[in-house]
């Protein structure tokens, strides 16, 4: 079932529809519920490898639907710790909870203050609602 | 929504997987009404059109039906279409949305004078009721593959018959456009799910139908595309020669059904390395897996033959297997072995 949409206000957000939750040092990557919606049920992840280091707004990743692939932008730049290996086994794991057991990838942060330059949920709205 | 050949139509009603395995377990119902409808008659519409289709309308008896191709002389294909032959001088062409501008050009250019070709696509809806419980979902007895009858169905006048592009039994429902949208809701009110574009394009790949303007075109011959048995080559009809040629030498290429060997998803235009391409690719649902079919070198289109896909840099291994690749009635688990 597709989870109702939400932007909930922990998050910060990259304007390609990617999420990010910073945690410490650490933090978790996905995609929003607008990203999901777009695609549709996705069938497929194609996580990083652990270890891998990512820069912010390069593609980490990819995940695709039937009809469509999109990279995955990293919201901010950082070396893979973690990949949800319950997405990957069940990519439409995403389109039921896209911000709680559909997270991507945890990232250790190389630099924390890169978070300052995103989005927050209410200028995110925004962006979605002109689009 | 998306717009097709001038029509607005779903992609999805409420789930693509679900639409798909709906058609697959039970029945599904699709609006396609998007697809040309030609009328042809006359004294002389069989010898005319004997000299335009590739299969042989000897074949087909007043009610039944039969799969052709349209070929250039270069023995390309212009279109595959249904011919239905309503009568011994009368017939109906089903044919692809993209295609009927071109497809009404070509045969009015080669028709004999005195056979009537009229293009009646604005005036007719069709609704595909697909699956295995299609039929006995509305009601209607089980028929042979192919044959159809002009019947009334829910109170509508249609003309029925047992074809498709998924690769279950069911039927194709022709009516009036006025009559349509009564139709539909009769056909969804008897328990079909409503299907759109999205599953009609994976149920198909997974059949291994060819979809014209991808896995066949104007510039690909059916020999090649294995559409061989539509194409009865002891007859005169234009581009017969080539094709004789083609199967005479054997084709250099073959279109391969194939299934991804890891995770993956091919998709259309991705290379076949170090030599062919994927024409068209999808997830499919029933296997869980990527799927598709390409042009490959003919020794490499065995099943059992290994490919590499290239998905955008990554080479991926495929498996070559025999078509279908998944129905209903095949199933993947009957043939686990293979994999």
């Amino acid at each position: 079932m597709a989870a109702a949409e939400n932007y909930p206000a922990d998050l910060k957000y990259h304007r390609e529809h990617d999420w990010v939750r910073i945690e410490g040092g650490e933090a978790v990557f996905g995609i929003t519920w607008k990203a999901q919606d777009m695609l549709g049920e996705l069938v497929f992840f194609q996580p990083p490898q652990i270890g891998a280091a990512i820069d912010k707004d390069g593609s980490y990743g990819e995940v695709e639907s039937v009809k469509a692939v999109s990279d995955l932008i990293a919201p901010i730049s950082g070396k893979v710790v973690a990949v949800n290996e319950k997405v990957k086994a069940d990519p439409e794991t995403v389109n039921a909870d896209p911000y709680g057991e559909g997270w991507l990838v945890r990232v250790q942060l190389s630099d924390p203050s890169e978070a300052d330059a995103l989005l927050d949920a209410e200028a995110y709205k925004q962006l979605v609602a002109e689009e | 929504m998306v717009p097709f050949a001038g029509y607005g139509m779903p992609v999805l009603y409420e789930s693509l997987i679900a639409e798909h395995k709906a058609v697959r377990t039970d029945s599904g119902a699709f609006d396609v009404s998007h697809m040309g409808v030609l009328e042809i008659d006359g004294l002389d519409a069989h010898r005319a059109l004997q000299r335009l289709l590739s299969n042989d309308l000897d074949r087909a008896r007043p009610g039944t039906a039969l799969y052709t191709l349209l070929t250039n002389e270069s023995g390309g294909i212009v279109d595959d279409l249904i011919v239905y032959r309503r009568g011994e001088t009368s017939y109906l062409l089903v044919v692809n949305a993209s295609n009927r501008e071109t497809d009404v050009a070509w045969l009015s250019e080669r028709l004999l004078a005195g056979v009537r070709l009229c293009d009646v696509s604005e005036e007719r809806a069709i609704v595909a009721v697909q699956g295995p419980r299609a039929l006995e979902r509305l009601g209607l007895a089980p028929a042979d593959s192919f044959t159809f009858a002009e019947i009334e169905l829910f109170g509508v006048p249609c003309l029925c018959a047992r074809t498709g592009y998924t690769g279950e039994p069911g039927c194709e429902l022709i009516c009036a456009v006025e009559r349509a949208t009564e139709l539909w809701d009769a056909v969804l009110a008897a328990g079909a799910v409503p299907c759109g574009l999205g599953a009609r394009d994976t149920l198909r790949l997974e059949a291994c139908l060819p979809l014209h303007g991808q896995d066949i075109t104007s510039e690909t011959d059916p020999i090649s595309a294995g559409l061989g048995w539509a194409c009865v080559l002891e007859k005169e009809f234009t581009g017969v020669e080539r094709l004789r040629e083609i199967k005479a030498e054997g084709p250099a290429l073959r279109l391969a059904a194939f299934v991804m060997d890891e995770p993956g998803i091919p998709r259309q235009g991705m290379p076949i390395v170090p030599e062919g391409r994927v024409t068209s690719g999808t997830h499919s649902p029933m296997l869980d897996k990527g799927i598709g079919m390409g042009y490959v070198p003919a020794r490499k289109s065995e099943p059992w033959s290994m490919l590499t896909i290239d998905v955008r840099g990554r080479p991926l291994w495929a498996k070559v297997v025999t078509k279908p690749i998944v129905t209903s009635s095949r199933k993947y688990t009957d043939r686990q072995g293979e994999w």
